[in-house]
C-alpha cells in the first residue's frame, strides 16, 4: 500500500518532508477535477513551523468492515475538532456509511454495527463533502493512520476518481516512538519480553487516562484527541512545531 | 443520543449532584461537555484568572489552593471546582493543580446557571464548599420522622388533674372515669412561683408529679396502703418531662433515661398533655424502651447477659430504620446505664447497702452518650467525704468487681487503660476528685492529659448524681480560664489525624489484621470528638454530647461562622459509616469493628467520608494555631 503510495506521489512517504505537502495542496488545488477536493484543498495547510498551541485539530477515527483495503470498507465515521486546550465532542460529528457490500460476522463483532442498520444509511459518496468540509484548514489525527489514510484514498479514487490524501498526526507512530524506544524498551526486547502495546486502550492507560466502554467511531475518535494532548504534554510542548509529528 | 454523551452522562450520573439531576437535566450537561488533560504537577486553574466552564474529574487528582497557597482540598475522581470562580465575577478563587495525570470535564457556564436555576439540589450542593456534606447529612435526618415530629403532634388530650391533697381512691375513681392510665398532681401555687401556671378560672396552680395505674398497684396495694392515702404520700421524688416543642426522639430519649413510661408533654409551665410509652412505640418499633425495662426485670448476671442478642438486634434495627449517629449513640448508652445500673443493683442486694453514700461516675463514651456497640467500659467511683479506707474500700471494691464483671460478661471488654472502679484510685472520695481535677487543670502536661483526658466527659449514672455535678462545675470554672490546659488538651487532640494522604487517597493502616483498612474511630470520631471537647470546655460548656458541646460553641460564637455546622455534618458523617459498618459486621455474624475498606462503601459515600476528614484535618489547624502550648 504505501510503497503504491509513493510511487504515485512522494510526500506520502514516510519521510517527513513539509515542503511537499504545500507542494502537494498546491498541485492539487490547480489539478485535481473534482470540485470538492478542489475546495478542500484550497483551504490550505498551516505552515509547517506552525506550534502546535495555535493549530485547529480533528480527530477521525473510521470504523471498517475489515483491515483490507482493497476488499473493505467504511462503515462508519467520527470526528471530533479540538485544540491543545480544549476537545469539544459537541462540535464532533458521526456518520454511519452504506459499505455496499455484506458486513462480516467479525467486523460486527468489533464494532456492533449490522447490516440492517447501515441499510438505510447514506452512501460515502453523500457524505463526503460533509467530511471535507470538517476537516478542511484542519491537522488531522489519527491511532494508526494505515486505515484512516488507506481507506478515505481509496474510497475517494474509486468514487471521484482522484486521490485524497493529507498530512496526519499518528498517536501509534507517536506512542511507538516513545514506548519502544530507549533502554527500558531495549532490555525488554532483550530479554524476549513482550513489548508495551501501543494499541489505543492500551497507549491511554500510561497516561492515566480513562477506559472506554464503546467501540464507536466518535468515542474513538474523543479519545485519540485525549491521548494526543496527553501525549503533547508529556513528550513535548505547546511550542512543538507541527513538522515535528505529522507524517 | 451519541455513544460518547452516553459515555460522559453514564460517569456524571455516578457522582453527586450530578446524580440527583433529573434525566432531561443530565443529558444537557453531558451534551455540553468539552474536554482537557493535564499532566501531573500542571497548573489547571491560576488565582484570578477567568474561568468560563465548572470543572470536573473524569479520572485524576487535584489540589486546591486558598490564594495564599494553603492547600484548601484535594480532589479526586468525580469531585468538581471552580463553581466558587462561577458564582463569583468569573474569576479563579482557588486555582488548582493536578496532582496526578487528569482528564477534566468542562461544562459551560451557561448550562451550569441553567442547573443552579433549576435543580435546588445543585444550587445547594455547589453554593457552600462542604455543602455536599450537608445535603447528605440533612437528608438522613429528614427521613427520620423521629427527629423531627414534635412530640405535641402525638398529644390526644388534656391530662388530667387532680389535688396531690385527694386520696387515692379519688383519683382511681377520675382515672376511670376518664379512661385515662395517668394523672398529674397539682399543688396550689404562688403566682411568683418560677414553676406556677394560672388556670382557667386564674388559679394558680404547679405539677408536683405524675401517678399511673401501675403507682397504685405498687406503691398502695402491694405495700398494703389504704385507698385514702394522700396521693402527695405515694408520689415519686422528681418530675421528669418534656416541653411540647420537643422531638419525639427526644422523649424517647427521656423515657429511656429516666426509666419511665409516663412523660408530662409541658408548653412552658402548663402542662398540656402526657405521652406514653405506646405512643411512641408507634413511631419507634424497635425494642429498645422494652429492652430497658428488661434490664431491670433481670435478677442475676447471667439473666443481663442473655439479654445482649436482643441488643445487638436492637441496635441492628436502629439502624436499618436510618437512625442518626446521635439516636443510636444515646439508646446504646442508655443501654449501658442500665445495666451498669442494673449490675449495681443486684450488687447492693447481695452485699446490703453502701457504708457511704457514693456515685457511680462514667467517662468516655457513656458520658458523651454515644456509645457504639462494641466498647470498653470506662468507670469510676465517687465516695463520700466520710469515706474512711479501713472501714468502707473492702465494700466500695467488691462491688466494682462485680459491676466490672458483670460489664465484661455483657460484652463490655475491661478499659485497657485501667479507667475502671476497680482501679482503687479510681475509687476515691469526693475531695479526692476535686485535687485530682486541679491538678489536671493547673498543672498540665500533655503525657499525663493523654491518659486523663477520659475523665473530661463525665456523666452520674447512679447514686449521689451532685457528687459528679459538684466536679462538672469544677471544670466548667477552672478550663475556661486556663490557657495552659487547654493548650495540653488541644495537643493531645492533634495526636490522631484524618486518614487523608498526600495524594488525596485514603492512607490505609500499614498492618495488623486491619492492614489496608481505616479505622474510623481513631482516625475519625475520636479525634473529632477530642476537637470538640477543647473548644467545648473554652467555651465553658457544661454539655458531655458532642453534638450538645457543639451547640454550646455555637451560642458561644467563638468559631468562624459555619464552622460548627461543618463540624457537626462532619462527625454524624463518619459516625454514621461507622455505625452502619458495624450493623453490617453483626448482620454477617462478624464481629462489629471500627475498620472499612474505602473499596467496600460507595463512590458517593466515598467522596463524602474524605469531605468529612477534610473538616477534621482543617479543625486540627484550626486548634493548633489558637491554641498553642505556652512555654
Amino acid at each position: 500500500m504505501i510503497s503504491k503510495l509513493s510511487s504515485l506521489f512522494k510526500p506520502a512517504s514516510e519521510k517527513n518532508s513539509e515542503s511537499d505537502w504545500a507542494t502537494y495542496y498546491k498541485q492539487q488545488t490547480t489539478q485535481c477535477a473534482d470540485a470538492e477536493l478542489r475546495r478542500f484543498y484550497s483551504s490550505g495547510l498551516p505552515d509547517a513551523d506552525t506550534p502546535l498551541s495555535q493549530l485547529e485539530f480533528v480527530a477521525l477515527d473510521f470504523e471498517t468492515t475489515g483491515l483490507n483495503v482493497r476488499r473493505d470498507r467504511i462503515v462508519s465515521i467520527g470526528l471530533v475538532p479540538f485544540t491543545l486546550s480544549r476537545i469539544r465532542p459537541a462540535a464532533g460529528d458521526y456518520w454511519l456509511v452504506d459499505p455496499s457490500v455484506s458486513l462480516s460476522k467479525a467486523s460486527v463483532t468489533i464494532h456492533h454495527i449490522t447490516d440492517s442498520e447501515v441499510a438505510n444509511a447514506p452512501a460515502l459518496d453523500t457524505v463526503l463533502p460533509e467530511l471535507l468540509q470538517a476537516l478542511a484548514g484542519r491537522i488531522v489525527v489519527v491511532h494508526y493512520r494505515q486505515i484512516e489514510r488507506n481507506f478515505l484514498d481509496a474510497a475517494v479514487m474509486a468514487l471521484r476518481g482522484e486521490h485524497c490524501l493529507f498530512p496526519l498526526i499518528d498517536t501509534m507512530a507517536i506512542e511507538a516512538r516513545w514506548a519502544r524506544q530507549g533502554m527500558l524498551a531495549n532490555m525488554k526486547r532483550t530479554l524476549g519480553l513482550r513489548e508495551d502495546s501501543i494499541r489505543l486502550a492500551d497507549s491511554r492507560q500510561r497516561y492515566g487516562l480513562p477506559d472506554y466502554s464503546s467501540h464507536h467511531a466518535k468515542v474513538d475518535a474523543m479519545a485519540t484527541a485525549e491521548l494526543f494532548q496527553a501525549q503533547v504534554a508529556r513528550h513535548y510542548n505547546e511550542d512543538t512545531r507541527l513538522s515535528d509529528l505529522w507524517l | 443520543m451519541e455513544a460518547e454523551v452516553r459515555e460522559i452522562r453514564e460517569h456524571l450520573g455516578r457522582y453527586p449532584p450530578f446524580d440527583r439531576l433529573s434525566e432531561q437535566l443530565l443529558d444537557k450537561v453531558a451534551s455540553s461537555v468539552e474536554i482537557s488533560y493535564f499532566r501531573a504537577g500542571s497548573l489547571i486553574l491560576s488565582y484570578k484568572q477567568s474561568i468560563d466552564s465548572l470543572y470536573y474529574i473524569r479520572s485524576g487528582a487535584v489540589e486546591v489552593y486558598r490564594h495564599n497557597n494553603e492547600l484548601y482540598n484535594r480532589l479526586g475522581e468525580g469531585d468538581i471546582f471552580g463553581h466558587l470562580g462561577l458564582l463569583h465575577n468569573h474569576h479563579v478563587r482557588y486555582p488548582a493543580s493536578a496532582i496526578e495525570d487528569t482528564l477534566i470535564y468542562l461544562i459551560p457556564d451557561a448550562v451550569f446557571q441553567q442547573l443552579c436555576d433549576e435543580d435546588e439540589n445543585f444550587a445547594d450542593f455547589v453554593e457552600l464548599s462542604g455543602s455536599r456534606l450537608k445535603t447528605t447529612v440533612e437528608q438522613s435526618h429528614r427521613e427520620n420522622d423521629m427527629m423531627v415530629t414534635r412530640v405535641r403532634s402525638l398529644i390526644g388530650r388534656l391530662p388530667v388533674t387532680i389535688e396531690e391533697s385527694a386520696t387515692v381512691e379519688q383519683a382511681a375513681q377520675l382515672m376511670t372515669e376518664q379512661h385515662v392510665s395517668a394523672i398529674l398532681l397539682l399543688a396550689a401555687a404562688n403566682e411568683n412561683n418560677s414553676l406556677a401556671f394560672s388556670d382557667n378560672e386564674g388559679l394558680h396552680w404547679r405539677i408536683t408529679g405524675i401517678l399511673t395505674d401501675q403507682d397504685f398497684r405498687v406503691r398502695v396495694l402491694a405495700q398494703g396502703g389504704s385507698a385514702q392515702t394522700a396521693l402527695s404520700e405515694i408520689k415519686q421524688g422528681e418530675l421528669i418531662s418534656v416541653q411540647s416543642d420537643k422531638t419525639v426522639y427526644e422523649a424517647m430519649l427521656a423515657m429511656l433515661r429516666n426509666n419511665v413510661q409516663h412523660l408530662p408533654v409541658m408548653h412552658r409551665r402548663r402542662p398540656v398533655g402526657i405521652v406514653q410509652l405506646a405512643d411512641i412505640v408507634r413511631y419507634e418499633t424497635h425494642n429498645s424502651l422494652y429492652l430497658v425495662s428488661n434490664i431491670f426485670h433481670q435478677s442475676n448476671v447471667k439473666g443481663l447477659v442473655r439479654l445482649m442478642p436482643e441488643v445487638r438486634a436492637a441496635f441492628i434495627r436502629l439502624v436499618d430504620e436510618g437512625a442518626t449517629s446521635q439516636m443510636t449513640g444515646s439508646a446504646l448508652s442508655t443501654i449501658g446505664r442500665s445495666l451498669t445500673r442494673r449490675l449495681l443493683e443486684l450488687a447492693h442486694d447481695e452485699l446490703g447497702p453502701p457504708p457511704v453514700p457514693y456515685c457511680l461516675m462514667v467517662n468516655g463514651s457513656m458520658a458523651r452518650d454515644d456509645q457504639s456497640i462494641t466498647t470498653d467500659q470506662d468507670n469510676a467511683l465517687v465516695l463520700s467525704d466520710d469515706f474512711d479506707p479501713q472501714q468502707h474500700d473492702a465494700y466500695f471494691a467488691e462491688l466494682a468487681s462485680r459491676m466490672s464483671d458483670g460489664l465484661a460478661a455483657c460484652g463490655y471488654p475491661y478499659c485497657t487503660g485501667g479507667i475502671m472502679a476497680t482501679n482503687p484510685k479510681w475509687r476515691q472520695p469526693l475531695s479526692v476528685w476535686k485535687n485530682y481535677f486541679e491538678e489536671w487543670i493547673t498543672r498540665p502536661d500533655p503525657e499525663r492529659l493523654l491518659h486523663s483526658s477520659i475523665f473530661f466527659d463525665l456523666d452520674a449514672a447512679y447514686g449521689e448524681e451532685s457528687y459528679v455535678e459538684v466536679l462538672q462545675d469544677l471544670i466548667v470554672t477552672r478550663a475556661s480560664q486556663n490557657k495552659r490546659f487547654l493548650g495540653a488538651l488541644a495537643r493531645n487532640a492533634l495526636g490522631r489525624t484524618p486518614p487523608l494522604g498526600f495524594f488525596r487517597t485514603f492512607v490505609m493502616e500499614k498492618d495488623g489484621k486491619h492492614k489496608n483498612s481505616i479505622n474510623l474511630k481513631r482516625r475519625g470520631t475520636a479525634p473529632m470528638v477530642d476537637v470538640i471537647r477543647v473548644h467545648a470546655l473554652a467555651a465553658g460548656s457544661r454539655a458531655q454530647n458532642s453534638f450538645e458541646r457543639l451547640d454550646d460553641i455555637d451560642r458561644s460564637a467563638m468559631l468562624p461562622a459555619g464552622q460548627v455546622d461543618k463540624l457537626r455534618y462532619a462527625l454524624e458523617f463518619i459516625a454514621m459509616v461507622r455505625i452502619r459498618h458495624q450493623a453490617y459486621n453483626l448482620r454477617i455474624e462478624k464481629e462489629a469493628d471500627n475498620n472499612i475498606d474505602p473499596e467496600n462503601v460507595s463512590d458517593s459515600e466515598r467522596h463524602n467520608l474524605k469531605d468529612a476528614f477534610q473538616v477534621l484535618s482543617n479543625a486540627q489547624k484550626y486548634l493548633r494555631f489558637h491554641y498553642p502550648m505556652p512555654d
